[in-house]
This record gives structure tokens, sequence and C-alpha cells, in this order.
């Protein structure tokens, strides 16, 4: 694998239940404060019984914080998706001039605009000439990437991933992968997903969201929470950031992508897939397991997922003394956007010398040694940070953040 | 509790798609899944929905639903005992 | 380093997927909008449990792509990648369907399931048991070049040997109306191999899926090199394309070699004129060749053309049904392919002769 050429992270935006941009959401981590709740804008019937992690606001509110023109017909993912991508552009100082560097954007995303394509559907299944047209031609998973592309001028590579829960996660490494690859000097990845009755609805016929709101890696956990954001990083070759001499907040070391090959919905039992995903990433980095201080799990709070990760980790970490916890009670499960979301809570764990906690654990897996931790952990020295993000089918994916 | 049974063995093969089969090949008292027919979690979902849908029976836990999804005697026991797993 | 096509596989509306992989005598459709596959014999690629599940775009999907390892002689991929520009669409119908009509209740989980727009990549690897890199693209008309780019840079990274990568999208009932509502398809009924006889806008929708096993290693069955594709996005004016397509040309290859340019006509006036426009600055003196009469418009419809385009290689001809000006009189060593969708994302990619 070519690893040659390093890959920097100079910016970060995101969006979600816990904080409309980076300084909310950091505000939140410190201070404890989840985003789970109940279901404010997403009318459905389950409202009262199943809680959500929404992002407090409007459609309208959204289309204010993405300072674009008000016209109602951008989809919510789409609008998550700029607020996102403007702030880690901003950050990196790239919100004026995208420059005349080779630019993409890798988007990802798993249901696109499916929060108009359901309003379409309702009016369409009535009569075939029914349902507005305005609301169905945001539905194709392209669509939220076009109009980021557009809203902020990139054209070089444009290119939106969908794998399930790990979507963001294949985006950022096949950024990295890209410019590693010389095609590209710099990448926007990331990804944005809204709540959907689609994706609600879905997960509950699989009867696996917590009423409780979820409670990963504990004994008693009873399924995820659904939340909704977005999250973006930019990633510049070293050649671009020593050029133009700008501050680097991390570095992209390392990266696997492995497919657990077991069954559509569940993981292997003994975390297979996983296991292969976090090895390869390890060997990119060309880091040993004592060398990773602080893993942020996948960890959705389903009784299968957390098993057989916990299973994997504690395999490729022998019974090391690994920190590691799920951010996912903070954020919700934001699904196409959750490795990115995760991503940049890690960069800012690397950054602020962070571990998180891992709200709602309790009481012990009866299955694992490893233990989550259950508090803040402050100036600690994070020299490298794992993120995990698997999806349905199978599709895993690992990432390594480091100091630099 | 016979005509149930056969009722049961076609809707079976029907929810869950298992084309190759007629009703003669499922033993009732043969468990469904894994060793059995072969069916996984997902085909446990889809019979959890259609007990609820055709009968009205609500299977409330994974421990119950394990008893109840066992066979098609178990389903059919649970039937006629008006929700009521059978142990 | 040279990338290697060592085995491909289309099921399309035409014979391609049972042996007629070059369309000489192509199935003429009396059509009313859309064309639609020919369909496999399941049973022999995935036994009837597996099967029972998958909606006809997985099931074709899978087919093809185990039909494509075979034709390959090859073991398990480095990877299996996929670009789709719609997705599942059968699946997701049904269960928004479902979730309306029952009020959010008592709902099947297993169109949910199904619906994921990584399902076919991941059935794959279920199906042949393979634990390599896995991904889907799903970015409209450039849903495959985004895949097979994914595939090259494995290939070049070595991250692995062979790769397993293909386009696939699927025509349903809903789709057809819903994009017939938005003009996309033309409203009288037309013979399918005359499509660019009639003036005029909208095209013929179509589907397909078409997979190929590409490799960093030649062997007895390589039969094609492909190049890096590209793609570029909303070009401000006619210039802007002519000089991206330039400078294509200069990276993948030498000066004056493209013997045979195979073009995205698809008998819509306003998207063919482009082509059109082209040509002469461009392409002048070139044979330039068409492929959507043969599968329709679609989203990956540029997995079917690089099929096309392999089989020309191959067999050296091109079918007199896919000229447009005379085909080529000499060795056919490198063919472009040339797409755009609706001016929006242009294509372009390089196969040549191994």
């Amino acid at each position: 694998m070519s690893v040659a050429v390093r890959v920097f992270v100079t910016g970060i935006g995101i969006i979600s239940s816990i904080g409309f941009n980076c300084e909310e959401t950091e505000d939140s981590l410190k201070s404890g404060k989840t985003g789970i709740g109940t279901m404010k804008n997403l009318v459905s019937v389950h409202s009262g019984e199943i809680p959500v992690a929404e992002v407090p606001a409007s459609n309208e509110e959204l289309e204010d914080l993405a300072r674009i023109r008000k016209t109602g017909y951008s989809s919510r993912t789409t609008l998550l998706g700029i607020i996102a991508a403007g702030e880690a552009l901003r950050c990196s100082g790239l919100d004026e001039d995208i420059g005349s560097f080779r630019t993409g954007l890798i988007s990802a995303t798993t249901v696109g605009g499916m929060d108009r394509s359901e309003k379409f559907f309702k009016s369409y299944i009535q009569h075939k000439s029914g349902g507005r047209l305005r609301y169905i031609v945001t539905h194709d998973c392209g669509d939220s990437t076009a109009a980021i592309a557009d809203t902020f001028g990139i054209r070089d590579h444009v290119s939106t991933i969908s794998t399930a829960c790990s979507s963001s996660a294949n985006a950022i490494l096949t950024g990295a992968r890209l410019i590693k690859g010389g095609l590209l000097d710099r990448v926007i990845a990331g990804g944005t997903d809204a709540l959907s009755l689609f994706t609600l609805n879905g997960f509950n016929s699989l009867m696996i969201l917590d009423k409780k709101g979820c409670r990963p890696f504990d004994e008693d956990r009873n399924g995820l929470t659904l939340g909704e954001g977005s999250a973006f990083i930019v990633m510049e070759s070293e050649t671009v950031t020593a050029r133009i001499g700008k501050k680097l907040l991390c570095e992209v070391s390392g990266y696997g992508n492995a497919c657990d090959a077991y069954h559509q919905t569940a993981s292997s039992p003994e975390g297979g897939g996983a296991y292969l995903s976090m090895k390869q990433a390890l060997h990119c980095s060309g880091l040993t397991p004592d060398m990773i201080d602080y893993i942020n799990a996948h960890g959705t709070g389903t009784k299968n997922n957390d098993l057989s990760e916990g299973r994997a980790i504690e395999r490729l970490f022998g019974y090391l003394p690994v920190k590691f916890s799920s951010t996912k009670a903070f954020t919700g499960h934001t699904l196409g956007a959750a490795g990115a979301v995760e991503a940049v809570l890690g960069i800012m764990a690397i950054r602020n010398g962070w571990i998180y906690p891992n709200p709602g654990f309790a009481r012990q897996m009866s299955e694992l040694r490893i233990t989550p931790e259950k508090k803040l952990i402050r100036n600690t020295r994070i020299r490298n940070l794992m993120s995990n993000s698997f999806g349905f089918g199978g599709n895993n994916t690992s990432l390594i953040f480091s100091e630099c | 509790m016979e005509k149930l049974v056969q009722t049961l063995k076609e809707e079976i093969i029907e929810a869950l798609n298992l084309v190759e089969m007629v009703p003669e090949d499922i033993n009732e008292e043969a468990p469904l899944f894994v060793d059995g027919l072969g069916l996984d979690s997902i085909d446990a979902l889809e019979l959890t929905v259609l007990l609820e849908k055709k009968y009205g029976i609500k299977i409330k836990t994974a421990e119950e639903g394990k008893k109840i999804l066992y066979s098609v005697k178990s389903m059919a026991d649970c039937i006629i005992a008006g929700g009521k797993a059978w142990d | 380093m040279k990338i290697f096509i060592n085995g491909q596989s289309a099921i399309s509306p035409q014979e391609t997927f049972t042996g007629n992989s070059l369309p000489d005598n192509p199935v003429n459709y009396s059509a009313n909008g859309f064309i639609k596959c020919i369909e496999p014999s399941v049973r022999e690629y995935i036994d009837p449990m597996t099967a029972r599940r998958m909606s006809r775009i997985i099931r074709f999907g899978v087919c093809s792509a185990i039909q494509c390892l075979r034709n390959a002689d090859a073991g398990n991929p480095g990877a299996i990648i996929t670009g789709t520009g719609l997705g599942c669409l059968d699946d997701t119908e049904k269960f928004l369907r479902t979730m309306h009509n029952n009020e959010e209740k008592l709902l099947n989980p297993t169109p949910f399931i199904q619906s994921t727009h990584n399902t076919l990549s991941s059935a794959i690897a279920i199906i042949i048991g393979c634990n390599s890199y896995n991904s889907t693209y799903v970015h409209r008309g450039g849903s495959f070049e985004n895949a097979l780019t994914d595939a090259i840079l494995l290939l070049r990274e070595n991250s692995a040997e062979n790769v397993l990568v293909g386009g696939v999208d699927e025509l349903t009932d809903t789709s057809f109306n819903i994009t017939s509502r938005l003009g996309f398809w033309k409203r009288e009924p037309v013979e399918s191999l005359r499509l660019l006889d009639y003036k005029g806008r909208g095209s013929l929708a179509g589907e397909g899926m078409t997979f190929f096993l590409l490799s960093n290693v030649k062997n007895e069955r390589s039969f094609a090199v492909t190049e890096m594709p590209e793609l570029f996005h909303k070009p401000a004016d006619a210039a802007a394309s002519e000089e991206k397509i330039r400078s294509f040309i200069s990276r993948t290859c030498q000066e004056g070699s493209i013997d045979l340019v195979l073009m995205g006509l698809n008998g819509d006036i306003s998207n063919d004129e482009i082509y059109h426009n082209l040509s002469g600055r461009l392409f002048s003196g070139i044979p330039r060749a068409y492929y959507k009469h043969l599968c329709g418009e679609y989203d990956t419809s540029s997995a079917f053309a690089m099929f096309i385009a392999a089989e020309i290689i191959r067999n050296q001809t091109v079918p007199r049904v896919m000229q447009l000006d005379g085909g080529p009189a000499g060795k056919i060593r490198n063919v472009l392919i040339y797409n755009h969708q609706r001016n929006n994302i242009h294509s372009l990619m390089l196969l040549s002769g191994c």
C-alpha cells in the first residue's frame, strides 16, 4: 500500500442533536449532555414511545444555518450536509476560495432525500399522478452531495458512498486513498443523514430500537437509538499543507475495510469482520495495539453488535487495558453520517486530550472482560485513536487518527 | 388442531417465500430454526409479524419468541391457548 | 501499472448473458418508453433458500457477478465494489407503501433490510464467502465510474490482485412512472434499434447488471486494458468539455491513436446535441458508435458501454447496428467511451487491447 504521502486533517465541521457546530458539540461532551429525547420534528405514530436524537431545528431554521437561499426545496439531509461541510471549510480557511488544488467531495448517506420521498409517496400511492415531483427529485443519494458540491464550487471529483452504517467512514477512507494515490490534493469527506419515517420504521420492524434509549455495552442493552446529523473533515496532502503553512489538526494514519460476509443484518458472533478491519487499519498505520490510546467503538447498543465488536476488540488488543467507549448515547446512531460524526468527535478528543464516557452503561456485559469508560477523562494524551464503523451486510471500516 | 397446523404451514411458506416447499415438507414437531428448516433471525421477525397480523398474538420478549416460534406445533399451541407460550 | 480485464458479464435487454456477448443481431423491441433485462436462470447461480428474499436487482446482480468470476476463472476477489444510481428500488417502494398503508404498524422487515444500497455488494460477499474490501458508490450517472476508480486505485496500491467491480440499476413500474412524469422518456412507442430516428425529447429507459474482474496481473484470460476513468461535473460550456476531453485523451493514449469513440447518444435531441457538437471538433475522422439503443438509458449504463467496448476489442469488430458512420478500417486498439447525464456528469473511459 502506498503510504508515502501523508494526509492531514485541516478542518472539521459537525451538526447533530448535541450541537449545531463544533463548539456546541464540545460543550455538550464536556457537560455530559446527551441528545436523546422525544420526537419533535419528525411526525410518527411512534413518537411517544421511541426516543430519537433529533437536531432541534425545523428545515426552515436549517436553511438559515446553511446560509442558502430559502426555497423549501432542499431535503433535510442536504441542509445538514451543507451546514457541516461549510463549517469544515471555514475551519480550514477554504470558505472564501476553494483554491487551485485538485479538490474532491466525497459524501455518504444511507437514505438521501427520504424525508421528502416519503411525503411524495403518501400522495403517490393514492394515485399515480399524485405527489409533487419536487418532493421526489431529491430522492437519490447523489442529490445531497451534488447540492453540497454546488454550494461550495467543488468540481474536480464528486462522489457518494452508501455502505449502510459505515458509509461516511468509507468516504474518509476513500478520500485519504485518493490523496495518497496522487489523484487529488484535497478532499472534503463525510456524510449526512436526516431522520426519516423509513429508517425509524425499518429499524423498528427489526425490533432493535431501545425504548429506554440506547445503552451501548451494557448487559441490559436492548437496541439502538436513531439520530440525525452530518459531519465533514477536510483532508489535505502534506505537499499542500507544507506549501501553504496550514494548521494541522491530526493525521489520517490508517484505515481498514473488511466484510464480515456472515449475514445480511447480523454480525458474526466472534466479530470476524470487525477484527479484520481493525487489524488492517493497524497494519496500514504501522502501529501496534499498545499504541492506540482510545477506541471510539461502533457500539450501537444492539445485543448483537456490542457483543461481536467487544469480542473482536478483546481478540485484537489482548486484554490490554484499552480505553474505549461508544458515543452513540450522546448523538444517537446517525447511520450514514455516523462514521464522520465519530471521526470529528475523535479529532476533538485528540485535540483536547479527552476520552469520552459511554452514557447508558451501568452493568458489565457478562461475556466481556473489557469495560467502557464511565466518566470523561481530561488532560490525557491520545497519540492515536481508532474509530470503528460497522454496517448492515458486514461492511466494516476502521479509521486511525494520530496527533501531529 | 390439524387444520390449524396445515394452515400455518401454508402461511409460513408464503410469508417466508419458501418457493421450493409444500406443507408436507415441514414436520410440525421439528425446530424451524437453524438445524430444522434452517430459518434465521429475519424469518423470526417475519413470523412474529405473521402471528400478530393473522392471530393477534403479540410476542413481547426474545425469550418468549424462542418458545413460541420453536416449531409449527408450538405456534399452533400458542394460538389455541390464546397467546400464551407453552413450555 | 496496467489494469487488465480478465472477465466480464452483462445481464441486459440483449442476449449478452447467454452467449451472444457482442450483439450483431440484437433484439429489436417495440417499446413503450422502456426496455428490460432478459432474465437469467437464477437457480444455476443461487440456491432457492438464499434467493427467496432477494428482489430482482439482487438476484440478477448476484448472477452476473458469479458468472463474471467464472468467466475470469478467478477465485475470491480482493475486493467487491458496485456502483448503483438508485439501488434497490423495488424493496424501497415496497416498504414505503406498506409503511403508509399500515400506518407504520406491523411491517415486514425484509424489504427494509434489502432496500439498502450496499445489499448487492454484501450479498455477493456472503454467497462467495469473501471477507475482502467491500464498498458501494451511489452517485447518479457517475456511480459506476466512482466504483471503477476505486477498483483501479486498489490494484495500483497493490491492496488487491483481483477486483470485482460492477454497475447495476433496475427499472421498476414506479420509477418508470415517476421519471415519465419528469419527461425523461419518449411518449410514443418506438422501435428500440431505431432510437436515434425519432427526433424530439425523451429517451428510452433501460436497466442492467454488468460486472468486470479487473487485475493488475496479466493472464491467459486477459483481453483488454482499462485506464483510470475520469468524470467532470457541470462544465461551464462546450469549450470547457472539449478541454477536459482533450486532456483525458492526452493522459491516456497517444495523439491520434483512438480507433473508435463509443458515445452515450440516447435519442433525446438536447442530450445528443452535446455529442454532435463535440464530434466535429474532437473526433473528426474517428469512427463513432453508440450503444443505448441496446440497453436503454440508466445511471450505470456506462458499465454496459465498457462491456461492449471490451467485446469490440476482443472480437475486433463493431456490429453494424452500433456504427454511426462506418466501422474502423484497421485494427481496433483504443476505444474511447464518452457519456454524459443531462450535461451534469460527464464520463470518460479508455479501453485498449493487451
